[in-house]
C-alpha cells in the first residue's frame, strides 16, 4: 500500500480512487501512446532492417519487422566510398569549428545582455540590435551573395561564420546568466575580478546545464545542416548531409568509377540508401540520452522566450 | 548641465568598455550574415548583373521585377500553396502536441510515460534528408510499407509523394509525425506546473477524470495555447523549406511548391537574382508585419518579452 502511494506521480491518492471505466481508460490510453511511440520509431527502424537484409530479401519485399538474410554488405561498400569519408570529415570539421568558436561569441555576448538596464544603458541598443533580426531577414538570395561576395564560397567558413550566432541559444544562456545571484558576483568583484573573469570563473562554471543544452543544440544543427553546404560547396567538398542527399536521390553516378558502377549494379540501391542513412543518423542516436536530459529544460524556457 | 550629462555618459561608456567589447564579436558577425543582406533587399529593385557582386553599383529598374514576378502565372498558386499547408501545420500540429501531452500526463504508469516520450520527441532531431530518404521508401507505391498495408484492406497503391490530390496531406501529416512530440513538452511541462490541490478539490467535489481535465487541465493550460498559437502567427509564410524541398518534385508543383522553393529555383538554380529577390523581399515584409504583431499582442496581453 505504501509502496503504491509513493508511485502517484503527486496528484494525490484521492486522485486514484479507480472506477472500472477509469481503468479501462488507463490501459486503453497506455496502448494508445505505446502506438503513438512505436509509429515515430518503425520508419527508422525499417530502415535499418533494409540496411542488415541480403539483396535477395529486400528485392522479395520480405524485410518489412526485422532483417532477413543478415547481410553487412551495403555497410561494406559503403564504408568503402571515398566521398563518403571525405564529407564526413568536413561535417565533423565544421562542427569542430563552430562549437568553440560559437559558445565563446555566445557566452561573451550574452554576459552584458543579462545586465540590469540601468548598469549597462547601453543594453536596450544592443537587446533591439539583435531582436530586428527575429522580425525581419534578408532571405536566401542576398545572403547567398553576400558569401559569395565575400568569397567565402568553397570554404568551410562559409559554413561556420553565418551559424555562429545564434539568437534563440543566445536568449536561452541570456536568461540563465540572469538568474545567476547577485551576491556571486558582487563577491568576484571585490576580489578584484573584472567582467572577462566574473563570466569565465563564476558564469560559465555555474551554467553547466544551459552550456550543454545550447552546445547540443549547435552540434545537432550543424550535423544535419545540408542546404548551405549544397549552395556553398563544390560536390567534392559537401559535408555529410548534403551528401547523402545526392545518394538519396541518385545524383551521384557521375562520380563514380566503371568498376563500382559494375558492383554498383549488384547491389540493391534500397538497401544501400538505408545504410547510408543508418550512417547518418548514429551521431544523433549517440548524443540522444544526453540531448533527452538537456532539451527539456531549454525547449520549456525556449518556448516561453521566443 | 548639458556638458556634465555628457562627460557622465563618457564615464559610463568607458566604466562599461569590458562589456561593449565582449559584445563585439556578435555585434561584428550579426551586423555582417543578418543585416548586410537585409541591406542586400535592394537587390529586388534592381536589375542584377552578378559578375559585378552585391556591393557595386546595379542598374536601378524600380518595381521591374515586381511586375515581372506578378505575370508569372504559378505565382498566386505559390502563395496560396505555402499559406495552406502552414496553416494546416499550425493547426493539426498544435492540436496533436496538446492532445499527446494531456495522454502523457494521464498515463500513470511511468515507466512507460519516459519510453513513450523518449519515443516520441526522437525524430525531430533527424535531419528532413534523411527523413526524405525515409518517407520516400514507405510511401513508395510500388514497394512502400505503407501502401502494403493499406493493401491489406484492398487499397489501391496511392503515390504520396507524386499525386497533387494526396501531396499537401503527405507534407502535413509526415511534418506532425516529426514534431508533434517535440512540441507536447511545453504544454506537458504546463500541465505539471498546475496546482496539485486544485485537483484535489476538484475530486472531494467528485470530478471525476475527464471533469478535471476539461475544467482544471485544460483552462490551465489556455494562456500558453494562446500565446505559443500567437506567437506561431509569424510562421504563416514558413512551409518548411527542408520538408518540401526534400520530397517534392515537378510533378507535384501545384499543390506543393512555396514560395521559399519557388526562391530557390527562380534564383539560385535560374540565376534570376532580382525577381527571386523581390519574392523573398515580399515575404520578409509580411512576415515582418505578422511577426511583429504577434509580439506585440504577446507582450500587451501577456506581458511576453522575448529579451
Amino acid at each position: 500500500m505504501a509502496r503504491r502511494k509513493r508511485e502517484d506521480d503527486g496528484f494525490g491518492s484521492s486522485r486514484q480512487i479507480k472506477s472500472p471505466a477509469a481503468k479501462v481508460f488507463n490501459v486503453v490510453n497506455i496502448i494508445f501512446l505505446l502506438i503513438l511511440g512505436l509509429i515515430c520509431l518503425y520508419p527508422f527502424w525499417y530502415e535499418i532492417c533494409i540496411s542488415f537484409s541480403s539483396n535477395a530479401a529486400v528485392n522479395a519485399k520480405r524485410v518489412y519487422f526485422y532483417p532477413v538474410e543478415f547481410s553487412m554488405e551495403a555497410f561494406k561498400y559503403v564504408l568503402e566510398r571515398r566521398p563518403f569519408w571525405k564529407s564526413l570529415g568536413y561535417t565533423v570539421l565544421r562542427v569542430c569549428l563552430t562549437l568553440p568558436i560559437s559558445m565563446v561569441v555566445m557566452c561573451l555576448a550574452a554576459y552584458p545582455l543579462s545586465k540590469n538596464n540601468l548598469v549597462f544603458r547601453a543594453r536596450t541598443f544592443y537587446v533591439w540590435f539583435f531582436f530586428l533580426t527575429m522580425l525581419f531577414n534578408g532571405g536566401m538570395i542576398p545572403t547567398y551573395l553576400l558569401v559569395t561576395g565575400l568569397g567565402l564560397k568553397n570554404t568551410i567558413w562559409a559554413l561556420v561564420l553565418p551559424t555562429t550566432v545564434n539568437v534563440f541559444n543566445m536568449l536561452l544562456l541570456l536568461s540563465f546568466f540572469r538568474n545567476v545571484p547577485d551576491g556571486l558576483e558582487d563577491a568576484a568583484r571585490i576580489d578584484g575580478a573584472g567582467h572577462f573573469r566574473t563570466l569565465f570563473q563564476i558564469f560559465v562554471p555555474i551554467s553547466k546545464p544551459v552550456l550543454a543544452t545550447v552546445a547540443l543544440f549547435t552540434l545537432v544543427n550543424n550535423w544535419n545542416a545540408w542546404f548551405d553546404g549544397m549552395i556553398y560547396m563544390q560536390s567534392d567538398k559537401y559535408p555529410l548531409q548534403t551528401y547523402l542527399r545526392t545518394i538519396i536521390f541518385n545524383f551521384d553516378f557521375q562520380s563514380l568509377t566503371l568498376e563500382e558502377r559494375v558492383r554498383l549494379a549488384q547491389m540493391n540501391q534500397k538497401s544501400l540508401k538505408a545504410a547510408q542513412m543508418v550512417i547518418g543518423a548514429i551521431p544523433i542516436l549517440m548524443v540522444y540520452p544526453f540531448l533527452q536530459k538537456y532539451f527539456v529544460s531549454g525547449i520549456t524556457l525556449g518556448s516561453v522566450k521566443g | 548641465m548639458k556638458k556634465s550629462s555628457k562627460k557622465n555618459g563618457l564615464k559610463q561608456f568607458k566604466r562599461n568598455l569590458p562589456l561593449h567589447i565582449m559584445l563585439l564579436p556578435a555585434v561584428a558577425l550579426v551586423l555582417i550574415f543578418a543585416y548586410i543582406p537585409m541591406y542586400g533587399l535592394v537587390i529586388a529593385f534592381q536589375n542584377f548583373n552578378a559578375a559585378k557582386g552585391i556591393f557595386s553599383n546595379q542598374k536601378w529598374i524600380g518595381f521591374g521585377n515586381f511586375t515581372y514576378i506578378f505575370t508569372l502565372p504559378s505565382i498566386w498558386n505559390v502563395f496560396r500553396n505555402t499559406l495552406i499547408i502552414a496553416v494546416l501545420k499550425i493547426i493539426f500540429g498544435t492540436l496533436a502536441a496538446i492532445a499527446t501531452a494531456l495522454l502523457l500526463n494521464e498515463c500513470s504508469v511511468k515507466t512507460v510515460k519516459k519510453s513513450v516520450q523518449t519515443m516520441v520527441y526522437f525524430p525531430h532531431f533527424i535531419s528532413w534528408i534523411i527523413l526524405a530518404g525515409v518517407f520516400t521508401d514507405i510511401l513508395s507505391p510500388t514497394d512502400g510499407v505503407v501502401n502494403s498495408f493499406l493493401g491489406l484492406f484492398g487499397v489501391k497503391p496511392i503515390y504520396f509523394l507524386g499525386d497533387n490530390r494526396y501531396f499537401r496531406g503527405t507534407l502535413v501529416i509526415t511534418d506532425i509525425w516529426k514534431s508533434f512530440g517535440y512540441s507536447s513538452i511545453v504544454y506537458l511541462a504546463t500541465i505539471t506546473g498546475i496546482d496539485p490541490s486544485l485537483y484535489e478539490a476538484a475530486a472531494i467535489d467528485g470530478a471525476g477524470r475527464w471533469k478535471q481535465m476539461w475544467h482544471i487541465t485544460l483552462p490551465g493550460m489556455s494562456t500558453i495555447i494562446i500565446l505559443l498559437t500567437i506567437l506561431s502567427m509569424g510562421n504563416v509564410l514558413n512551409a518548411g523549406f527542408d520538408q518540401v524541398f526534400n520530397l517534392y518534385s515537378a510533378a507535384v508543383y501545384d499543390t506543393g511548391d512555396i514560395i521559399d522553393t519557388m526562391v530557390y529555383r527562380l534564383g539560385l538554380q535560374g540565376a534570376k537574382f532580382g525577381p527571386s529577390t523581390a519574392v523573398g523581399l515580399l515575404k520578409s515584409i509580411i512576415s515582418l508585419i505578422l511577426i511583429s504583431s504577434a509580439y506585440l499582442i504577446a507582450w500587451k496581453k501577456f506581458d511576453y518579452k522575448v529579451f
